[in-house]
């Protein structure tokens, strides 16, 4: 443990450390650009010069490990003065167009010019420009405002694994660009816009929308994949405006995927702001006690098992909740929230979670992925898995389609009957997996969701037996879920009760008469089609499949419209806050679903959200605490069966659009034009 | 006056044959075993004791340098990378050795090699030096035919071998660690220091990087004895230099010198004089044009080695000495050489990127007169913002010429402001 002084403070810091971050446990403040804790150290912004006692130069602290002894000095007269000199470099050649740069407000360029700069400028000469070039339509690039950093560069090789940007030019010619244009190929290309100091690179579709100090800043959480990233969602008025990613170091650090990031422009379109009924045919505006009053009238008078619930992706756990009570009363026993057919096992909790963590991958030592492309199903934690093959050796074997990766990985073939070969020791990655000190399978929903679900999940379970990845301090076993709200609702028991139907019995049983009401919580990634003649009452938020087949719509509310709990893949509680409310009429779910069953004359025993949380807690003890992963205890689940050898698929082959609210994201209709579709944006050569 | 006897470069203007016969005729390769058997001790001692000071510009004991590499090789191997990216303006010594003389560099590797316990050296080759690199490669590939490198180098049981890089014409690429970047096909950038290249080099392997000259001068060294070499100059600037001499005198050329030889001598004996005789000399830039430039009353006493020129704040550096006579325009010379530098930069830190642009800029208004007064101030201070703050020398390189000139000519710089004021009113 070397000590050291850092303007007469002595400090015992860690070997290795740099004089900045011993700087920074002592809570003194070194301006930088270039340096950012969670990527390579570059050391050429030269902002955060300090005093060594005995080195003849200033030192740049970001790059100089700490010695014994040391006495470093941060604020002297010389230091402020070489960082004056850095600051008036650093400006020359930077436009100065504050009032028409997104990033104004929020910049640390503005910030250190008036901390550590002169008030005015002194060059005469022209400054250079850079031509506009084009990033793609997440990432808006002036680079005239560049101060070469080289963060986005650092960003893109390292953590997101692209080799996509890079400096071209030497000297005061030197440009970041992408070679040849084309748009950023990275699912976290939304992060660039974070990490950029200055106002190089901005968020696309967030271009002069508004000023960071005009934002009501709401902490909330991510509900488009399973992670549950934490994020600050900023509104201005009833619009969400931009989101962005809060640091959490066990689950998102402090990336995002671009879909959280940017789909955001979905909540103001195709919303749900009123209810409405069906009349011959067509749906028109009704009011609330209408609506209320048709579906209890509906609900009564249907024999309970022709009924049915289905609970949807986005669904929050209050609202799950209330509906299973109201469903219960009713004697209903067709619930089911695996709208995707996947054949989780509720009965065991540690059969349906990401029980090694996201944090948790750093730590694992082999990783066995089948049927899951965890690049399109949460790319956050696929920078995990790129983070952990980068700190040292990190066999990787794949079952299922080849994908384009931003890690090593053997591909083992696309046959689910591997499952069986690797479990049974036949196949050479089980001596790997053997090998390994925390072995780790992670278990896609492409693979559960096939009809011999059941059989692969059952498969795996033995395999992660077979292979020690379930042992004291460490399990292995991991499901990456693809909806928000599936853990949640698995948790709550939203699953068909003692000889009720699953959604796909319930889908077959409404082609066929047999179920004569569904009640859709959010549901719209069922093939409504099938739903037949049934009365179908959709609760949610966007126009999306469900309410296009509804007979009856209850507006709901959004993620970033309600207080509400979600549970990630780990099994993590987490709630959302409101940060804008709920459109029109629309109202939050589980008060909808408190009024309906008023209206049928059951009472549900919650007035408020804190004797509804009360109640989720008495459901399940788990919901009482919030933030934390609790581990799930091993135990059986699922039934052996014979797995069909069959090709493996991932759950997801279009990132951009998952869910109701992406499918209504203008932003996202762009992306996928741009990355998926490959149309490309035509250039003066296409003639 | 260096007397033939004691030259190390005998065929620097290659009037004999530069392969290997005609390298043995000259002494090289001669008992190199034995100098080998002496043990690595003995020859980083040797150099040591020689005064042997980096020829490649910044003048830092060889042998110091050498004994700063791990003691045992541990799990990755050790690299001996020799600097033949010759660009400083005005410095053309490294491309004489290459193309004249390659064996004494060959065996110099092999010495070198040996005590830092590499088993491989680099030659980092400008990529403008094409027939040199031919020699060059003439010379490795006559050396390996003969078993003097190789498996089993000269007999000597130590493996040794010799591979040549071609540059790809950067100046930047001089430089020690961005050479390195350079050689792993990276692009060429200084890397940060620390940690050194002794600690972690090429490929991350403990690495000596070292200039042509410095290395071309040791199997001699090791011949003829270290107090030989350090009869030679001054206590602490010893032996014989390479001097190029250019510019404005009668017979620019390339000369072996004794160090601390006073830079009159130097240039009437070898030089021919100032053209125009020496009371027509403007200044010299004494070390390649990274140096601040001297005027001629220093010029008339000073003496060519690290610390004398220190003394007048100039620098030795590689020993290039540009002579400018009177009719030199030493602004736009200057300028010149500022622009050299912005080309040059490599753009990865913010002073050097920045400032050598801005200082060009700015000469070149100086060269018109086209700029105020106090400009001449803020035109140092903006040396010194960049002197000094970035990642290598480069920014020092670029500012120190305009230190220099503001040091030395503020008059005359002076002089073309009020000029072109009074010619504007």
């Amino acid at each position: 443990m070397p000590k050291l002084t850092i303007d007469g403070i002595e400090i015992d810091v860690a070997p290795g450390t740099t004089v900045l971050q011993a700087a920074e446990q002592l809570g003194i403040e070194i301006p930088r650009f270039c340096y950012h804790e969670r990527l390579t150290i570059a050391g050429n912004c030269r902002m955060c010069l300090v005093e060594v006692e005995k080195a003849p130069k200033p030192v740049a602290s970001c790059a100089m490990p700490v010695g014994e002894g040391m006495v470093v000095r941060t604020s002297t007269p010389n230091i402020l003065k070489a960082r004056k000199g850095v600051m008036e470099l650093i400006l020359i050649n930077h436009p100065l167009d504050c009032p028409i740069c997104d990033q104004g407000g929020e910049c640390d360029l503005q910030d250190q010019a008036v901390a550590f700069g002169r008030d005015r400028g002194r060059f005469a000469e022209t400054k250079h420009a850079v031509k506009r070039k084009n990033f793609g339509p997440l990432v808006k690039a002036e680079m005239t405002r560049c101060i070469h950093c080289t963060r986005c560069i650092r960003f893109c090789t390292e953590v997101a694994g692209v080799p996509d940007l890079g400096g071209i030019g030497r000297g005061d010619h030197m440009e970041i660009d992408t070679y040849v244009e084309k748009a950023i190929g990275t699912e976290l290309s939304g992060c660039l816009v974070d990490l950029c100091p200055v106002g190089a690179l901005t968020s696309g579709p967030f271009a002069f929308k508004a000023r960071p100090w005009e934002l009501k800043k709401t902490e909330t959480i991510d509900c488009l994949d399973a992670l549950g990233s934490n994020i600050r969602a900023d509104s201005r008025g009833n619009e969400i405006l931009r989101v962005m990613p809060r640091n959490n170091d066990d689950i998102n650090e402090e990336w995002l995927g671009d879909k959280s990031r940017f789909a955001v422009d979905g909540l103001m379109r195709g919303r749900l702001d009123r209810p409405y009924m069906r009349k011959d045919g067509k749906l028109v505006e009704a009011s609330w006690s209408e609506a209320l009053q048709l579906v209890a009238s509906k609900l009564k008078a249907t024999p309970a098992a022709a009924m049915a619930a289905i609970a949807g992706d986005l669904a929050d756990c209050e609202s799950i909740a209330a509906l299973k009570d109201l469903m219960s009363d009713l004697k209903v026993a067709n619930l089911d929230c695996r709208q995707d057919f996947a054949q989780l096992d509720p009965n065991c909790r540690a059969g349906y979670l990401f029980n090694a963590t996201i944090a948790g991958i750093e730590e694992a030592d082999a990783l066995l992925i089948v049927g899951s492309n965890p690049r399109k199903e949460a790319p956050v934690l696929n920078a995990r898995i790129r983070k952990r093959s980068l700190k040292s050796s990190f066999p990787v074997g794949v079952i299922g389609p080849k994908m384009d990766q931003i890690f090593k990985y053997d591909h083992l073939g696309d046959s689910a009957a591997l499952i069986e070969q690797i479990a049974s020791g036949k196949h050479p990655f089980a001596a790997t997996l053997k090998a390994a000190k925390k072995p780790m399978l992670i278990l896609g929903m492409g693979a559960l969701s096939r009809h011999d679900g059941s059989a692969i999940l059952a498969a795996c379970r033995k395999l992660a037996d077979a292979t020690g990845m379930v042992k004291e301090g460490w399990n292995g076993f991991s499901v990456l879920h693809t909806a928000a709200a599936r853990v949640g609702a698995l948790d709550l028991g939203f699953v068909p009760e003692k000889g009720g139907r699953d959604v796909k019995a319930i889908l077959d049983g409404a082609g066929k008469g047999d179920i004569q009401l569904v009640y859709l919580l959010g549901a719209d990634e069922i093939d409504v089609s099938r739903l037949g003649k049934a009365f179908v009452i959709y609760q949610g938020h966007h126009g999306d499949a469900g309410a296009s087949r509804a007979d009856v719509i209850l507006p709901g509310a959004a993620y970033t419209e309600k207080n509400a709990t979600y549970v990630n893949t780990e099994g993590r509680v987490q709630r959302t806050k409101l940060a804008v409310f709920p459109p029109g009429q629309a109202r939050e779910d589980w008060k909808i679903i408190r009024a309906l069953a008023e209206t049928i004359g059951i009472h549900l025993p919650y007035d408020n959200l804190s004797q509804m949380r009360a109640r989720l807690a008495d459901i399940n003890p788990l919901f009482a605490k919030t933030d934390g992963v609790e581990a799930a205890i091993w135990g059986q689940f699922a039934s052996e069966a014979a797995v069909a050898d069959e090709p493996l698929k991932t759950a997801i082959a279009n990132y951009y659009m998952t869910d109701p609210i992406g499918r209504a994201s203008p932003t996202m209709a762009v992306c996928v034009e741009t990355f998926v579709s490959g149309a490309k944006p035509r250039t003066g050569t296409h003639g | 006056m260096l007397t033939d006897k004691d030259r190390i470069f005998t065929n620097l203007y290659g009037q004999h044959d530069f392969g290997l016969k005609g390298a043995k005729s000259r002494g090289d390769w001669d008992a190199t075993k034995e100098i080998l058997a002496k043990g690595r001790d003995w020859i980083i001692n040797e150099i040591k004791t020689s005064g042997l000071r980096g020829r490649g510009g910044a003048g830092f004991s060889t042998g110091m340098k050498w004994s700063f590499m791990p003691k045992e090789v541990g799990s990755r191997p050790h690299f001996l990378v020799v600097n033949a990216d010759e660009g400083e303006p005005g410095t053309c010594k490294d491309r004489e050795i290459l193309r004249h003389d390659p064996h004494k560099l060959v065996e110099g590797c092999l010495i070198a090699g040996f005590a830092v316990q590499a088993h491989a050296a680099y030659i980092y080759v400008r990529g403008e030096f094409y027939n040199e690199a031919l020699h060059l490669q003439a010379a490795i590939d006559q050396a390996r035919e003969a078993g003097l490198i190789g498996k089993n180098a000269c007999g000597s049981g130590w493996d040794f071998e010799v591979y040549v890089h071609r540059g790809m014409g950067a100046y930047v690429c001089g430089e020690e660690s961005a050479l390195i970047e350079s050689l792993e096909g990276k692009k060429g950038q200084p890397r940060l220091k620390p940690p050194f290249p002794a600690g972690i080099g090429l490929y991350g392997c403990p690495t000596t990087v070292n200039n042509v000259e410095s290395i071309a001068v040791v199997p001699t060294i090791a011949r003829r004895g270290a107090a030989w070499f350090s009869s030679f100059g001054r206590p602490n600037n010893a032996g014989t230099k390479l001097f190029c001499i250019s510019g404005h005198v009668n017979k620019p050329c390339n000369v072996e010198e004794s160090m601390s030889i006073p830079l009159r001598e130097l240039i009437e004996k070898h030089a021919g004089g100032v053209r125009g005789g020496w009371d027509n000399l403007l200044g010299v830039i004494p070390g390649g044009s990274s140096v601040p430039v001297l005027t001629k009353d220093i010029c008339d006493n000073v003496l060519m080695d690290f610390d004398a020129l220190r003394e007048v704040r100039s620098g030795l550096g590689t020993a290039a000495v540009i002579v400018m006579d009177k009719s030199t325009d030493i602004v736009k010379a200057i300028a010149r050489l500022s622009y050299f530098y912005k080309h040059e930069s490599c753009g990865q830190c913010t002073p050097c990127r920045e400032g050598t642009g801005w200082m060009w800029r700015m000469m070149e208004r100086m060269v018109t007169g086209e700029a105020e007064l106090e400009e001449i101030d803020m035109l140092d201070e903006v040396t010194r913002q960049v002197e000094g703050h970035t990642i290598c020398a480069l920014g020092d390189a670029a500012a120190w010429p305009i230190q220099g000139l503001i040091r030395s000519f503020r008059p005359e710089m002076e002089r073309r402001i009020l000029a072109r004021r009074s010619a504007r009113l």
